[in-house]
């Protein structure tokens, strides 16, 4: 399976998520985004890191680069996309994904690892887990406080859309298990056509046990699958 | 032709930023601040003489880049 990992001036995830699809049996490209042409692929993914510095907003910029285009076109031909934290920003920026990722509630950048849920299985991004597994992921953003109108997030629920939510160790759903305030504890989204995923939690730095834990390899063996 | 856009958060989002500033300036003691929105202040300076048509420029690039509509509302006014 051919990806392409997206890379902005910023982006600072892209070495680890490049590692991940290797590890993963992907064949891997990395594209520059000044560049015009996307090669042929399978995956799209954007990286996190702070793209552009975090001017304007987060992914602002970036959801305006010359690569932009490409993605958005392929990704309307059915193209797998993945945003991973600002790689999330960036899609919503760019209007893939609906809603925008506010700052943190409590004004500071969270990074360590906590608990998300499966909420959605029956997706080409997460059929390898179990439906309401528990997960173990690390996140590290600054603004990860998803929010969205009422309609969208109606059309979230209704269309099973959401991918994943925050929650604690034994996967209850509450205030207490949300790190950034997102609405819902939302962790994650799909577009209608569950062709593209936004994230905040990083799951290309769960594929080895040596440095944290496996609970981000059935995300790239589903796509695979 | 020169413009200013202030961008500010919708009434419904919370700005968190704009509530710490607020804390901060009722412990300096100003008891009588009722509320503060943090926003963002842009100075826009277009080659276009009718202003109306400047006005129409400036507005689409709030549109396009300056302004997330979904969470913030925008002004734009003449210098």
């Amino acid at each position: 399976m051919k990806s392409s990992v997206i890379v902005f001036p910023g982006s600072n995830c892209d070495r680890d998520i490049a590692n991940a699809l290797e590890k993963m049996q992907f064949k891997n490209q990395m594209v520059w985004h000044k560049e015009t042409n996307l090669p042929k692929s399978d995956l799209i993914v954007i990286p996190g890191g702070f793209s552009y510095g975090d001017y304007l907003r987060s992914g602002a910029i970036a959801g305006k680069s010359l690569i932009i285009e490409e993605v958005i076109r392929a990704a309307n031909s059915g193209c797998l996309v993945l945003g991973i934290c600002n790689g999330f920003q960036i899609l919503t920026e760019t209007g893939l994904l609906k809603g925008t990722l506010l700052r943190n509630k409590h004004l500071k950048f969270i990074n360590k690892d906590i608990n998300i849920k499966v909420i959605n299985n029956q997706t080409r991004f997460t059929s390898k887990y179990k439906l309401n597994q528990v997960l173990k992921i690390n996140i590290a953003h600054n603004e990860g406080n998803y929010f969205t109108n009422s309609t969208h997030l109606d059309e979230l629920k209704n269309e099973n859309l959401i991918a994943f939510k925050y929650c604690d160790e034994k996967g209850n759903i509450n205030n207490q298990s949300n790190p950034n305030g997102a609405i819902e504890n939302i962790a994650g989204i799909f577009n209608s056509k569950k062709n593209i995923l936004g994230m905040m939690p990083h799951p290309e730095r769960m594929i080895d046990k040596l440095i944290s834990n496996t609970d981000g390899v059935n995300l790239f063996s589903s796509i695979l699958n | 032709m020169k413009f200013s856009v202030t961008v500010v958060l919708k009434k419904d989002v919370l700005d968190p930023q704009g509530k710490v500033v607020q804390n901060t300036l009722n412990n300096l003691g100003m008891n009588d601040l009722k509320s503060i929105r943090q926003g963002k202040f842009f100075e826009i300076e277009i080659d276009e003489k009718d202003q109306k048509k400047a006005e129409i420029k400036v507005d689409d690039m709030c549109k396009k880049l300056l302004v997330n509509l979904i969470i913030e509302d925008y002004k734009i006014n003449k210098l």
